[in-house]
């Protein structure tokens, strides 16, 4: 297996994490670092964006928005 | 963080019983249904927008078209997906305007190679963001995400933060399974190789204070 054959799977490596791994990849991963790295470290981007949200609304602004629209609403919009 | 949770096929979606209660007249049904997915919404039209002002605006808009447009919901759909896709649209109309009126499509052209096979194959830090404050880190995952186009920053968001399948982000995006797929791909392997240069192994300080005086002046 190549390393670009490898990548192009490395969506389903990523999105099925619970379902055993297949052999053959398991096999390219043994002897292939630049593999290994690549999919740790593209887990762990993901894991790092889940973790630490961005573009938190303040609860100030959340209110404020929440209030206009059901302003709105309650009009009929 | 909470992430959307799927819901088995043949039970009811608790937000259908939310949307019958509005339609029969109970505003305080949509009441739940805005505190639930304000934060989501906010942080798409963020993503698409890149602007504070009018991800407010598309926020705001969304919502209140959401609740127009409530007859034409089928509930065969999810709510969630139905909203996004109204948010996406307001927030490609900000764009436009934006624009002056050059056409924004979340479908536009993102054909590129570049970060598709990475090129930094250094391995990171063991916790890297513990190199960094909060504020730091939030600086350079924003400005990373950033760098890429809307249409892959709108996919990971909606794939891998908020945790909606891959079928429900084609459906709310209006886009096929495989370009989805491929956009996930693209903008993960993109993501990765960005943040290699403040994960990896003996990363430096010094970038993350560029960053952090680079994201003051935006």
């Amino acid at each position: 297996m190549t390393c670009t054959e490898f990548l192009a799977l490395l969506d389903d490596m990523i999105d099925d994490s619970a379902t055993a791994m297949r052999a053959d990849l398991q096999e390219h991963l043994r002897t292939c670092d630049h593999c290994e790295v690549t999919l740790n470290t593209t887990r762990k981007t993901i894991q790092i964006y889940r973790s630490h949200q961005l573009y938190e609304m303040p609860s100030s602004l959340r209110d404020r928005l929440h209030a206009a629209i059901m302003a709105r609403c309650k009009k009929g919009c | 963080m909470a992430t959307i949770q799927p819901i088995a096929e043949n039970e009811q979606h608790p937000d259908v019983a939310l949307v019958e209660r509005v339609r029969a007249g109970d505003v305080s049904a949509y009441d739940e249904l805005v505190r639930k997915y304000d934060r989501q919404v906010f942080r798409i039209a963020q993503h698409i927008t890149q602007n504070r002002e009018d991800a407010e605006d598309v926020m705001q808009d969304a919502f209140l078209k959401a609740y127009e447009k409530l007859d034409q919901f089928q509930g065969n759909s999810k709510f969630y997906t139905w909203l996004v896709r109204i948010a996406v649209n307001e927030s490609l109309m900000r764009l436009r305007k934006r624009r002056t009126g050059k056409m924004v499509s979340i479908d536009e052209d993102v054909a590129t190679d570049d970060g598709s096979v990475p090129r930094d194959l250094a391995d990171w830090a063991p916790d890297p963001e513990q190199n960094y404050t909060q504020s730091e880190l939030q600086k350079i995952l924003e400005k990373t995400i950033k760098g890429l186009p809307p249409g892959f920053r709108v996919v990971f968001e909606l794939r891998d933060v908020q945790g909606l399948s891959t079928e429900d982000t084609a459906e709310a995006l209006g886009l096929s399974v495989p370009a989805v797929k491929s956009r996930l791909l693209r903008a993960r392997l993109q993501l990765r190789e960005r943040l290699s240069r403040y994960f990896k192994r003996k990363s430096t300080r010094s970038a993350a204070n560029s960053t952090a005086s680079d994201g003051r002046k935006g």
